[in-house]
């Protein structure tokens, strides 16, 4: 039998997910174990214990100066910034794209600039916008639109683009206008295309966050690490890095869990 | 057969991408590791590996030393605790809350200078310390400037709780400081000169007001130094004889300032300058005597009380006792039974009586 054709039982299947997981912790363990009998006070691959400690003092003891619970009010923070950013950056997708892929007057006017605009490398000009929006909550989100929307206009616009054009037509014929074909043809389309954009734009906008929040900030996710880091704090960072995992992985399922229930039409192959 | 071999891939991959192997330290050995990063205080590391003065020591002992430029303090130290390094030059408040609050048993083999005005806060308009009451500050959290600030506060009856503290990455400080929602600022040289520059800047405190306490050492792993002497005796004969160059009012000493000027991103005068707010020990008996001074041990004091309080002398850490730390008259602060920082006479003596 062929390698592509090769049929798994159901029990293989599943061990085999998890074996690249179960590797990773075994992994782990070990090179943890080695390292701390050699110093008990290693800090590069803390003990699951410390680990556990460590989630206990982030997550659920308020911290000894500010009363706080920290791990909760950096999410706070991180997630008010990353809804903010991805908020602004699907709208401005969602009416340029849509605007340039029907009206020819815009389409001339921002797609080259557009396209010019989504080769910036973002985090290249963070020095700026840090000067001229301040260090405040502004040019975090700055950086999250900056580095997701032209990307998301870009897709968009192609979606609109690739629409056949004898609905546009068929529409005209039954005199629509301009505004009621955007309106009632294209925009139906194409938000399952914006929701899809949206996900896949999700790893990037965690990164523009957390390197935003490397640079000045007083809580936040990426904040906490890079301040840890400082000491080696790894009983800290495995945790918070596995929980931005976790957040963007729920946010990844959550928006195409709705795109199915919005527009269970976009799911046509293998929809639930 | 395939399944059983896929698995057996993936344990090779996962185990080789996670392949930690833990340093083994304690032995004889003949080949070392010296991390440095860039400051006015261990620029005199990098022109020493760059002229020979690092080979002459080193081969003078039967040994080699292989000096490396960091450009990030902070991955230095870690690559230190870790275990990649031998040796690494830090700040009496790093080393204490770094590698010795991570088990690693630290000497400073070197006690190079302090510093005396490197380190500065910063107000914008008006005039005094206590002005900052109330202010958001940007600073490095959890470094020395933290640590200045404290001091500073202290010094006015204020406390941390009076104003709220920003992190802010030092590349960005000086940029920061000329954004209008910035009205307050701890930093270090070579930004607290750029930063006097500016219009509206004002220095309220800085580190000569706290003579002797924010002190730049090379500090060198303990066991590593007690089974090779000879590497302590090489560090010390590079340093007194790269420093006594580097403070020569000669042509061979405005040259290896230049070139340490140049090395660091400024020039001869502006490394200077630096050097004017460094209290440079290049005698070593001058650093033995301060090493020995009473007023060490009361320094570590502070700033063990200030990495207690911050949470940063080893989680779960009861009291500012729980890491000791060995002076060289033999007095030992905090906990006998768990020493991991210690200040060493030894080498500095043996430059001082040039029996290196």
């Amino acid at each position: 039998m062929r390698l592509i054709n090769q049929q798994l039982s159901p029990p293989v299947a599943t061990a085999l997910k998890f074996a690249p997981f179960a590797l990773l912790v075994l992994a782990y363990l070990l090179g943890s174990a080695a390292r701390l009998a050699e110093n008990p006070n290693d800090k590069l691959l803390p003990a699951l214990s410390s680990i556990a400690a460590a989630v206990d003092l982030m997550a659920f003891t308020p911290d000894r100066r500010t009363g706080d619970y920290l791990l909760w009010t950096d999410t706070w923070s991180s997630l008010k910034r990353l809804s903010a950013g991805l908020g602004i950056s699907t709208g401005l997708a969602l009416i340029i794209g849509i605007g340039v892929g029907i009206v020819p007057f815009l389409r001339a006017l921002l797609v080259p600039f557009v396209n010019f605009v989504s080769m910036v490398p973002p985090l290249a000009l963070l020095p700026i916008l840090f000067i001229s929006m301040g260090l405040g909550e502004t040019s975090k989100i700055a950086l999250i639109v900056i580095g997701v929307a032209p990307i998301m206009i870009r897709d968009l616009a192609q979606t609109v683009l690739a629409l056949p054009r004898e609905q546009i037509v068929k529409a005209e014929t039954l005199s629509a206008s301009s505004w009621l074909i955007a309106l009632r043809v294209v925009l139906p389309q194409v938000m399952p295309r914006l929701l899809s954009s949206l996900r896949l734009q999700l790893g990037p906008a965690f990164l523009f966050l957390i390197a935003a929040e490397a640079i000045s900030a007083d809580s936040g996710l990426g904040y906490r690490i890079f301040l840890v880091r400082r000491y080696l704090s790894m009983d800290v960072i495995f945790p918070y890095v596995a929980w931005i995992t976790f957040l963007a992985a729920s946010a990844d399922f959550a928006i195409d869990r709705l795109r199915r229930r919005l527009f269970p039409w976009s799911e046509l192959e293998g929809g639930r | 057969m395939t399944i059983t071999r896929r698995l057996t891939l993936t344990t090779i991959a996962a185990l080789g991408a996670l392949s930690f192997a833990p340093t083994a330290w304690a032995q004889e050995k003949t080949d070392f590791k010296v991390a440095w990063s860039i400051y006015v205080g261990w620029m005199p590391w990098g022109y020493a590996a760059d002229t020979g003065i690092v080979d002459k020591w080193a081969d003078q002992y039967g040994i080699s030393i292989e000096v490396t430029q960091f450009n990030d303090y902070v991955e230095s130290i870690n690559q230190y605790t870790a275990g990649g390094y031998d040796a690494v030059t830090l700040t009496n408040m790093d080393g204490l809350s770094i590698p010795s609050a991570g088990g690693v048993d630290t000497t400073a083999v070197i006690v190079g200078d302090f510093s005396d005005g490197n380190d500065a806060v910063f107000i914008k308009g008006a005039g005094a310390l206590a002005d900052i009451a109330g202010r958001d500050v940007n600073l490095v959290e959890f470094s020395v400037s933290h640590y200045l600030l404290a001091r500073a506060l202290d010094s006015v009856g204020l406390s941390e709780r009076d104003v709220k503290v920003i992190n802010t990455a030092d590349p960005d400080m000086v940029g920061a400081f000329q954004t209008p929602d910035v009205t307050a600022m701890v930093t270090w040289n070579p930004m607290v000169a750029e930063i006097e520059t500016l219009p509206d800047a004002v220095k309220v405190f800085d580190s000569s007001q706290i003579s002797g306490e924010i002190i730049d050492l090379m500090v060198a792993n303990t066991d590593v130094l007690a089974d090779n002497p000879k590497f302590g005796q090489a560090l010390a004969g590079i340093w007194y004889e790269t420093a006594a160059l580097m403070t020569a009012d000669t042509e061979e000493g405005a040259a290896a300032r230049a070139a340490m000027g140049a090395a660091s991103g400024t020039d001869q005068a502006g490394f200077e300058a630096q050097m004017a707010a460094t209290k440079l020990f290049a005698d070593p008996a001058e650093a033995v005597a301060f090493t020995s001074s009473a007023e060490l041990g009361a320094t570590m004091d502070l700033v063990r009380a200030f990495l207690f309080d911050k949470g940063l002398l080893t989680p779960g850490a009861t009291s500012q006792d729980a890491i000791g730390i060995a002076l060289p008259d033999g007095t030992i602060l905090g906990d006998t039974a768990n020493v991991k920082f210690r200040f060493d006479t030894k080498y500095m003596q043996m430059a001082a009586d040039g029996t290196l």
